[in-house]
């Protein structure tokens, strides 16, 4: 299944949630936050959120700076 | 002496506010963090690297029991990239704070205060507690509060320049105008900017290169924390005017002087 993946085209092996995705790139997703396709997630709903083809997702996170 | 910064309602001791990037390691940052004794620090927000384990490792180090995070929108140079960028960042830290920037320009990082000003509108709208970096002019400033700023920072010279402050008399301007903390933000290159900008009645100090890119980030951590909180003593006191001729300290009459003998 094709994903736009932090800008990046990328395969995932089927559908799934917000959350098996955030476990299966080892992303701790307290740490994190989710837009998918345009729409900020939020975390309560990680588990419940399933990916549809070709979405956009975006993970972000707190990096250093001013 | 009890003499606090309060914005939107939060009550910090502390008038400095830190950043956390370009250190030499997450230690110095910590250790600078500690000796500047801030209780606000700022973050950027960006793409998790994918390939790379430890997302969110920033976190770690620096402690949120009593330092408070501000998320930035550095990087952005539309409203609605700001505003994507704030949203993003108030879901991942969870709290409605956000220092708003709306860059216009690569070489300078001068704002693009039109877009600043509307980011703010829509960010207050949408129930942030909106910081807005901005240039040093009084008129922004105006513009910024009437959008709902909680308080205006602008700069006192380019980001990361270490010029310290360029235009005094409009900062001074725009902090005697001004119904919400006026924090100066970027330009700072050593102590005594600092301490001119708290002089001149800037109700905090923002900074981040001066610190980090400093060959002893926590020694001049510790200086900016002293040089701030002397330019706020110095700003209450109350300085005396400029003259352009002397006075004497000392007591004019009294002197022992020389006889003069007539004849």
């Amino acid at each position: 299944m094709h994903v736009m993946l932090n800008g990046e085209p990328t395969e995932l092996p089927g559908p799934m949630t917000i959350a098996a995705l955030l476990e299966r790139l080892g992303i701790d997703g307290r740490m994190v936050a989710v837009e998918y396709n345009l729409t900020i997630i939020k975390r309560a709903r990680y588990a419940e959120t399933t990916i549809e083809p070709d979405a956009e997702i975006e993970i972000v996170a707190f990096v250093g700076g001013g | 002496m009890v003499d606090p910064l309060v914005i939107a309602g939060r009550t910090f001791t502390s008038r400095i506010i830190v950043g956390t990037g370009k250190y030499p390691s997450h230690a110095v940052m910590k250790a600078a963090h500690e000796a500047s004794g801030t209780e606000m620090v700022t973050v950027a927000v960006r793409r998790v690297d994918l390939t790379a384990k430890g997302a969110g490792a920033l976190l770690e180090w620096i402690d949120t029991s009593h330092i408070f995070i501000l998320p930035n929108t550095a990087g952005c140079y539309t409203a609605d990239d700001a505003v994507r960028t704030a949203r993003l960042g108030r879901e991942a830290g969870l709290s409605n704070w956000v220092k708003l920037e709306v860059i216009g320009d690569q070489e300078t990082l001068f704002p693009d205060t039109e877009a600043l000003v509307a980011a703010t509108r829509t960010l207050v709208k949408d129930g942030f507690v909106v910081l807005p970096y901005t240039n040093d002019d009084p008129i922004v400033a105006r513009k910024l509060e009437d959008a709902g700023a909680a308080a205006v920072m602008p700069l006192g010279a380019p980001i990361g320049s270490g010029l310290g402050i360029q235009n005094a008399n409009n900062l001074q301007i725009i902090k005697e105008r001004a119904g919400v903390p006026v924090i100066v933000d970027a330009g700072v290159g050593t102590a005594s900017d600092a301490a001119v900008a708290m002089e001149l009645g800037a109700d905090g100090v923002l900074m981040n290169s001066a610190i980090a890119g400093a060959s002893d980030p926590p020694l001049m951590a510790a200086a900016m924390k002293a040089a701030v909180f002397a330019g706020r003593l110095a700003f209450l006191a109350g300085r005396i005017e400029r003259k352009r001729y002397a006075t004497a300290s000392s007591p004019t009459s009294g002197l022992v002087t020389t006889a003069r003998r007539s004849g």
